[in-house]
């Protein structure tokens, strides 16, 4: 599972192979290019390269005229200034428009770390599932990341997807990657509790599950990769066929990933839940492991979590 | 080729139709409308390379209207350039109408959502720059509005438009030195306008944007400098046409009463009379 390439890395990669192949394919940045790792697309592939200068809102609305033009576009930058500082040209330009734009976020989460809360982007699963249209993802590792680059170049319409900035490690193979936009992945089955993971939670949530297991506790383990279509129907059986639910997420715990796992349970069959997340405050400073740490997204914590649910129900 | 008397008279048959639409729907941005009536004119009726017949076809010259909320003045100018029907345009106001308190794209000829301020020339930045890429001859027109001018994203817009030298880009300011609370130098002042967007990289050209006869000379003569994208700063009246919503701020969006929608008439087809 150890890995040393950030799932920008990854996507760059796969980006370069693609729009070598796919002439319409632009990537457009906003003096970003080193933080995304777009160095190698921008000199091997100049002309389908695009950069607009410290300016979001613009390289947004740019590339929502670029796709107007039948260009697949993909505007890359930290996911604290996309999802924040250009809310509005994604809102209108790409998600009303419906434009064929993609908005890939990188550095996301509390990845920037000690740079602080201005470099966080822990609300955009709970801005950018808001607006109709727009589907968003967040990847757990280099190989999901590979496949859902691969998918969205063929993927006709907006999404908004937010990737880490460091090396996590690997949840799949390559010869194991299942992904389809809008189907959960089912990792490991149980019937005892349901753990819900999207992005890098998802590894550190499926070591919990095998912790879990050395207690006698059968976890099922889902990455929701994609927040929006979310997998109505993992979430369902879930309802069904285990006893509660816990999900974990870089984010705030106000209207992201446990927010929008809620929306389904309490509205089907209502079901013990517990939202791990950052909690309504600006986050300390320190890496992001630190963090992790701090806020206990950590596989013992969430491991201790789900035992302590658990046992709250008999 | 529409002859430029003709253009006028479409001109004035437009303020008409979009006067019944907005008196009929009981809302409407009525001076931005009219002050920007010309201008729409002479680029769907003289300049713009569109097919009415085949709204996406792949060769034609784009227009977004930035300021989206000239809406009425536009869907007018669209019915009659012949996108939409007199029939859907009777629907505007109405529950369920294909025609939008601002444009969207459901609209045939219409190519974005607007109507919140500011997007407009950044998605022509897009368009133009997509045409200079794939080596095509599109051009690209933005109708901003004067107090659009506020917005900053429009300078983020502005500096890559001359950064990229588009030449294939045309914005239009419709300076009607009025927005919704009162003059523009008095709500944020605007009369370096011209500098501004010459240091962007822009060749910058005033003209009366009311004047059929010097818009057309402009738009006839674009690029203004090759290597550059062109500004051409429409001097209008808001509220043109009609004697008693000229230079009046509150008739931003102010809708007339049955005696003023008639009045509005009378006058309009005065100026009809006079142009025969």
């Amino acid at each position: 599972m150890e890995n040393t390439i950030p799932c920008r890395k990854a996507f760059t990669d796969k980006l370069i192979e693609l729009a070598k192949k796919n002439k319409n394919i632009v990537a457009l940045t906003s003096d970003a290019r080193g933080s995304v790792t777009l160095d190698k697309y921008a000199e091997t592939l100049p002309e389908q390269f695009i950069e607009l200068g410290i300016a979001e809102q613009n390289a947004v609305g740019v590339a929502a005229g670029m796709a107007l033009s039948g260009k697949t576009a993909f505007v890359c930058g930290p996911a604290c200034f996309y999802a924040a500082r250009s809310f509005e040209q994604v809102k209108v330009d790409v998600a009303y428009t419906k434009t064929n734009v993609k908005i890939i976020g990188v550095s996301g989460g509390v990845s920037y770390g000690a740079l602080g809360s201005t470099h966080h982007s822990l609300q955009d699963i709970a801005s950018m599932r808001a607006l109709p249209d727009l589907t968003v993802i967040l990847p757990c590792d280099i190989y999901q990341t590979e496949k859902m680059t691969e998918s969205l170049a063929l993927f006709e319409g907006p999404a908004y997807v937010r990737m880490g900035r460091g090396a996590v490690p690997n949840v799949y193979t390559p010869e194991n990657v299942p992904f389809e936009i809008g189907k959960a992945n089912i990792l490991l089955d149980g019937n005892d509790i349901t753990l819900i993971g999207c992005g890098e939670t998802v590894y550190h949530v499926y070591q919990a599950a095998l912790k879990l297991k050395d207690k006698g506790i059968n976890a099922r383990v889902i990455d929701m990769h994609t927040l929006k279509p979310i997998d109505k129907a993992a979430i369902i059986a879930s309802v069904n066929e285990t006893r509660a639910i816990i999900t974990v997420e870089e984010h705030s715990i106000y209207g992201g990933l446990g927010s929008a796992v809620a929306e389904i349970v309490v509205q089907n069959k209502p079901l013990p839940m517990k939202i791990m997340g950052l909690p309504d405050e600006n986050s300390i400073h320190g890496s992001s492991k630190e963090i992790f740490k701090h806020y206990g997204l950590t596989a013992d914590n969430i491991c201790q979590t789900a035992v302590d649910l658990i046992h709250s129900l008999q | 080729m529409i002859n430029t008397k003709e253009l006028k008279k479409i001109a004035i048959e437009v303020r008409k139709r979009l006067m019944k639409l907005i008196y009929e729907a009981k809302g409407g941005h009525t001076g931005g409308s009219l002050s920007s009536v010309d201008v729409l004119v002479a680029l769907y009726f003289h300049t713009l390379k569109i097919n009415s017949k085949n709204p996406k076809w792949e060769d034609r010259d784009r227009f977004i209207l930035s300021k989206g909320h000239s809406v009425e003045g536009y869907y007018c100018v669209l019915e009659k350039a012949g996108f939409i029907t007199e029939e859907t345009l009777s629907t505007y106001g109405k529950f369920k109408s294909l025609l939008a308190g601002h444009p969207t794209i459901k609209v045939p000829g219409v190519e974005i959502n607007s109507g919140a301020l500011g997007h407009g020339l950044s998605v022509g930045v897009g368009m133009a720059l997509a045409a200079k890429r794939d080596k095509r001859d599109t051009r690209v027109f933005v109708l901003m509005g004067d107090g659009e001018q506020g917005e900053g994203s429009i300078m983020e817009a502005a500096n890559a438009s001359g950064h990229y030298k588009l030449d294939n880009l045309t914005a239009i300011i419709d300076r009607n030195r009025l927005q919704i609370s009162g003059n523009t130098e008095d709500v944020m002042a605007l009369d370096c306008l011209e500098g501004r967007w010459k240091a962007y990289g822009w060749e910058v050209k005033q003209v009366n944007g009311n004047n059929m006869e010097e818009l057309i000379e402009t738009l006839d003569v674009l690029p203004l400098e090759k290597g550059k994208p062109t500004m051409i700063i429409a001097n209008t009246t808001k509220g043109k046409g009609i004697s008693f919503i000229e230079n009046i701020a509150a008739w931003h969006h102010k809708v007339p009463t049955e005696e003023q929608y008639i009045q509005s008439i009378q006058e309009l087809d005065k100026q009809l009379e006079e142009l025969k």
